[in-house]
């Protein structure tokens, strides 16, 4: 199954305390009065710019393994490699908010509206990372609505967790996102910039489960592979 | 309060039309442009990159108070090119090739402006002989790399041994940064130091070309 999926902006439109925890900035309530404005006018500004849009296509297994396979590295030397035989379904995807909101960042920044720029930017990083969240909803929903209750999704994206960013080449191959407008560079980055790509893995909890015990876990500062197998080991 | 306290403290407020209009009439009444830099903007960043430390204020707050800096740096910038007044030292900064996040950096680049160096911005996906390349053409004495993705940082080490193999070692200092980069495996590679953000990178910086 391929489908297009077109968000409301309300769907693409990040907390205000999942903005404020990516700065490391105090709640809401103890927060200066100008940094407060600066914080309303980026989600504003946000809200009017994003054309929130995603590819998504189910895919096989075999046929995962197939993008994977042009990349020459051996599964067992990915975290993926461990998680996605396991799974009961998977859908490769890429989303994004569209190249208006980029555009006003860089203009932002040209025209040292420094802080402006930076506080635009850190929202849309937040609101990019939500898309995927958001797809990773709908794939359990559908799922749910064929009988498979109680699977729960998460996104894998080229760049983590020992998935080269040259994963990105089959993964556009296989998936086509063209009509959603998002194409890559020669060094396999995305444009527009805020945009995200990989594989949805979807299954009961424990199949996100696996050792860090790779040697790219050796440098990884955050850890992030704990928080997200945590989110999907507590119930919805 | 003189001149110079009242520059400070509009810079620290990030009032920029303030340190504009203050640092015009400070160059009005004859201070040397290099005594408003020094003992104006560049003093009033350094307050601000500390209570920056202490998280008496968040990065917007700097932001505001870096822009503030830039508008107070082009009134003087003439001046301080008459007056003969040497920059605090030219650094090439850029996002390592494979990799887009480039808001840390960003943030490096406008904390070294703010404390007074000459800052080359290379942007993201940067190759490393363009790293090293634009170090030479620039007479740059410091490359920073930063890196957001585990896949990405080891192209780093590409850039430390390409100073190392054009007998640049010594002469053209290196600097690692990004989530997942730490001073273990700046080490490891061979780069000069690791800053975890970028009031750090300013302290390192510092350091590593012996300026105050």
């Amino acid at each position: 199954m391929r489908e297009i999926v077109s968000f409301t902006k309300a769907e693409a439109q990040p907390r205000l305390s999942a903005v404020l925890e990516a700065q490391g900035l105090p709640e809401a309530d103890a927060l200066a009065p100008r940094l407060r404005r600066l914080i309303d006018e980026a989600m504003a500004t946000y809200a009017a710019l994003i054309e929130p849009r995603a590819a998504l296509e189910d895919v096989t297994a075999d046929a995962f393994a197939a993008v994977l396979a042009p990349l020459g590295v051996s599964e067992g030397d990915l975290a993926l490699g461990r998680v996605y035989p396991r799974a009961e379904a998977l859908a490769l995807f890429v989303a994004t908010l569209g190249e208006a909101l980029p555009e006003r960042i860089r203009r932002l920044f040209a025209e040292d509206s420094l802080a402006e720029g930076y506080m635009l930017d850190s929202v849309a990083s937040v609101g990019a990372d939500l898309l995927s969240d958001r797809l990773a909803e709908r794939f359990e929903a559908r799922l749910a609505a064929e009988g498979k209750v109680g699977t729960r999704a998460l996104p894998y994206s080229p760049g983590y967790c020992g998935w080269p960013t040259a994963g990105q080449r089959p993964l556009f191959a296989a998936l086509q996102p063209g009509e959603i407008g998002v194409t890559l560079n020669a060094s396999c980055l995305m444009t527009p910039i805020k945009s995200v790509s990989g594989l949805l893995v979807a299954g009961a909890g424990e199949v996100h489960r696996f050792r860090p015990d790779f040697p790219f876990c050796d440098d990884c500062q955050t850890r992030e592979c704990s928080r997200r197998l945590a989110s999907v080991l507590k119930p919805h | 309060m003189d001149i110079l306290s009242r520059i400070s403290e509009a810079l620290q407020q990030g009032d920029d039309p303030q340190v504009a209009a203050l640092t015009a009439e400070a160059l009005e009444s004859d201070l040397a442009a290099g005594d408003i830099l020094q003992n104006g903007l560049v003093a009033a960043m350094n307050v601000v990159g500390e209570r920056f430390r202490t998280r008496e204020i968040f990065l917007p707050d700097v932001l505001l108070a870096a822009r503030a800096m830039y508008a107070g740096l082009d009134r003087l910038k003439p001046h301080l090119a008459s007056e003969g007044v040497p920059t605090r030292g030219k650094i090439v900064i850029g996002t390592i090739k494979g990799d887009l996040h480039d808001i840390g950096k960003n943030l490096v680049g406008i904390m070294l402006k703010g404390a007074g160096f000459d800052v080359i911005d290379l942007g993201h996906d940067v190759a490393p002989e363009a790293f090293v390349d634009t170090a030479v053409a620039e007479a740059a004495t410091l490359i920073g790399m930063s890196a957001l993705l585990t896949t990405t940082m080891p192209r780093m080490r590409e850039v430390v041994e390409l100073v190392k193999q054009r007998g640049l070692a010594g002469r053209v200092r290196t600097i690692v940064g990004g989530a997942p980069v730490n001073a273990d495996f700046a080490r490891g590679i061979g780069a000069d130091a690791y800053a975890c953000d970028a009031a750090a990178a300013v302290d390192r910086v510092k350091v590593l070309l012996g300026v105050n």
